[in-house]
C-alpha cells in the first residue's frame, strides 16, 4: 500500500511546491492549447454561421463533412501536418516541425471543425427562431450570419469550450509534430505518456492532477460567465 | 374608394396538396385593411407572400408604385442587446449614418413610450414592451405600408390595448396598415376594410361597418357568430 501511495504524495508535492519544471510543462501546454483553440474560433465560427444560414451548392456536404471531421483521430492529424512541415513538405522551407508553432497547427486543424460544426448547431437553432424578423428587416444572409454570431456568443462559448478541452487532452498529433523536446515541445500529455513509460509515476500522476484541475476550473468559469450573461441579457 | 396600391393577382401558395393560399385575387385600396378569418385560413402566409418572406407558386403581386415596409410578427424577435440598440439594427440595415440611427431610434422608443428603459436588456422586458420595442423598430424605418401578423394575439388585455393605440398613431401618421387579428373589437377599430378569408380563398372583401352589421357571406356571418362571445 505504502508503495502505492507514494507517487501520490511526491505528485502532490510538485504541484503544492509550484515545481519549474511542472510550471514550465503546464504553461506550454496552455499556451499552445488556447492558441489553437483561439484560431480555431476565428475560422471555425463564421464557416459554422455560414453553413447555418447561407445557400450555396454543396453545403449539405460540407456539413457531413464537417460533421464527420469532429471525430479526427489526432494522430492522424499529427502525421499530415508532419508530412506538410517536414523538410520535403509544401511547407517545409518555414522550418516548423518540432516547434511548438507546429503543433498550435496541428492543434487548429484537430479543433476547428469541432467548433465548425457546433457552431452550425447552434447558429441553426438561432436562425429558425430569427430568420423571418432579420430578412424582413433586410439583413443579407452574410449579415444574418455575423448577427446570429454576435447574439449567440455566450451559447457558443460551449463551442470554444469543446474544441479546448479536445486540444488540451489530445496526444497523438503534439507528439509527432512536436517530437516532445524537453524544454521546448513537452507539453503536459505528452510527458504523461513518456513518463509513464519510464516508470516516473509522480510527475505523471501531478501533470494529471494539473490537467483535470484545469479542464474543470475553465468550465466552471465558462459555465459561471454563461449563467451571468444570461441573467443580463436574458 | 382610394387608388389601389397592391393588386394581387390569381396568387397560389401549394406546398404539397395542400393549397395553403388558393388563386387569390384582390386589390388592395384602403388605408387600413385587416385581413379576418378563421385559424388556418391562410391570413399569415397571405401577409408572409405579400412582404416577401414567402415566394408565390402561382400567380404574381402587382405594385402600382414600390412601397417601404416593414413588418410586426405575433412574438416578437429581439437580439440580446438593449431595447435602443434593437431599433438602431434595422436602421443601420437601412444604411442610415450612426449618430442618426441614435436620434431615430430615440424617437421611435419615445413615441412607444418606452424611452425610459431604452438602455435595458431587450430580451429582459416583458412580452408587451417587446412586442412595443418590435414597433418601434418597425416605425423607426417610416415605412409606407406596416404588416402586423397578430400582433396581440400572445399579450394580456393592458399591453394589448397599448399596442392598439400605437399601430392607430402610425396610422395617424400617414402609413398604410395591413394587419391580422383575431380581436374583432380592435379589427372594427383599426380597419377600413375587411378582407375575410378561409381556406386559402377570399371570401369577401367589404368596408368595415358593412362587414359587422351585414357581411354578405354565409361564412362571414359564421364566422362572426363564432367569433362573437
Amino acid at each position: 500500500m505504502q508503495e502505492f501511495n507514494q507517487p501520490f504524495v511526491t505528485a502532490w508535492q510538485l504541484v503544492a511546491s509550484a515545481d519549474a519544471r511542472l510550471a514550465g510543462i503546464v504553461l506550454l501546454s496552455l499556451g499552445i492549447s488556447l492558441t489553437a483553440t483561439l484560431i480555431s474560433c476565428v475560422a471555425g465560427m463564421p464557416v459554422g454561421a455560414l453553413l447555418a444560414v447561407g445557400r450555396f451548392p454543396g453545403r449539405r456536404m460540407l456539413i457531413v463533412l464537417f460533421n464527420g471531421l469532429m471525430g479526427l483521430p489526432p494522430v492522424v492529424v499529427g502525421l499530415l501536418v508532419y508530412l506538410l512541415l517536414s523538410r520535403a513538405g509544401p511547407l517545409g522551407q518555414f522550418g516548423l516541425l518540432f516547434s511548438p508553432a507546429a503543433m498550435v497547427i496541428a492543434q487548429a486543424v484537430l479543433v476547428t471543425p469541432i467548433v465548425a460544426a457546433l457552431t452550425r448547431q447552434v447558429i441553426a437553432d438561432a436562425w429558425t427562431e430569427y430568420r423571418e424578423q432579420l430578412r424582413s428587416l433586410g439583413a443579407s444572409r452574410t449579415r444574418a450570419a455575423a448577427t446570429l454570431l454576435w447574439d449567440g456568443r455566450f451559447s457558443l462559448s460551449t463551442a470554444a469550450l469543446a474544441g479546448f478541452g479536445r486540444a488540451i487532452a489530445e496526444v497523438g498529433a503534439v507528439m509527432i509534430v512536436g517530437g516532445n523536446i524537453d524544454g521546448v515541445t513537452r507539453v503536459m500529455t505528452t510527458t504523461i505518456a513518456l513518463e509513464t513509460s519510464k516508470g516516473d509515476l509522480p510527475l505523471a500522476l501531478a501533470l494529471g492532477f494539473v490537467l483535470i484541475a484545469v479542464v474543470l476550473v475553465i468550465n466552471a468559469v465558462a459555465y459561471a460567465v454563461r449563467g451571468w450573461a444570461e441573467r443580463r441579457w436574458g | 374608394m382610394n387608388a389601389t396600391w397592391l393588386a394581387v393577382d390569381r396568387l397560389s401558395l401549394t406546398e404539397g396538396a395542400t393549397r395553403i393560399i388558393d388563386d387569390v385575387s384582390l386589390a388592395f385600396g384602403a388605408q387600413h385593411t385587416v385581413v379576418l378569418g378563421p385559424n388556418g385560413a391562410g391570413k399569415s402566409t397571405l401577409l408572409r407572400l405579400i412582404h416577401g418572406l414567402l415566394h408565390p407558386t402561382g400567380g404574381s403581386l402587382l405594385w402600382p408604385q414600390a412601397l417601404s415596409q416593414a413588418m410586426v410578427f405575433q412574438r416578437p424577435v429581439m437580439l440580446r442587446t438593449t431595447a435602443l440598440a434593437n431599433v438602431i439594427y434595422g436602421l443601420k440595415l437601412r444604411g442610415y449614418a450612426a449618430t442618426e440611427c441614435e436620434q431615430r431610434a430615440r424617437q421611435a422608443l419615445a413615441r412607444v413610450g418606452l424611452d425610459a428603459i431604452a438602455r435595458r436588456p431587450a430580451r429582459l422586458l416583458s412580452g408587451g414592451e417587446q412586442q412595443r420595442v418590435a414597433l418601434a423598430r418597425a416605425w423607426a424605418l417610416e415605412p409606407e405600408l406596416l404588416i402586423l401578423d397578430e400582433p396581440t394575439a400572445s399579450l394580456d388585455p393592458a399591453s394589448s390595448r397599448e399596442v392598439e393605440r400605437i399601430v392607430k398613431d402610425i396610422a395617424a401618421a400617414g402609413t398604410r396598415i395591413l394587419m391580422t387579428t383575431h380581436n374583432l373589437g380592435q379589427a372594427r377599430r383599426i380597419a377600413g376594410e375587411i378582407v375575410f378569408i378561409d381556406r386559402g380563398r377570399i371570401v369577401e372583401q367589404t368596408p368595415v361597418q358593412q362587414f359587422f352589421t351585414q357581411p354578405q357571406t354565409e361564412a362571414a356571418q359564421r364566422f362572426l357568430k363564432e367569433e362573437t362571445p
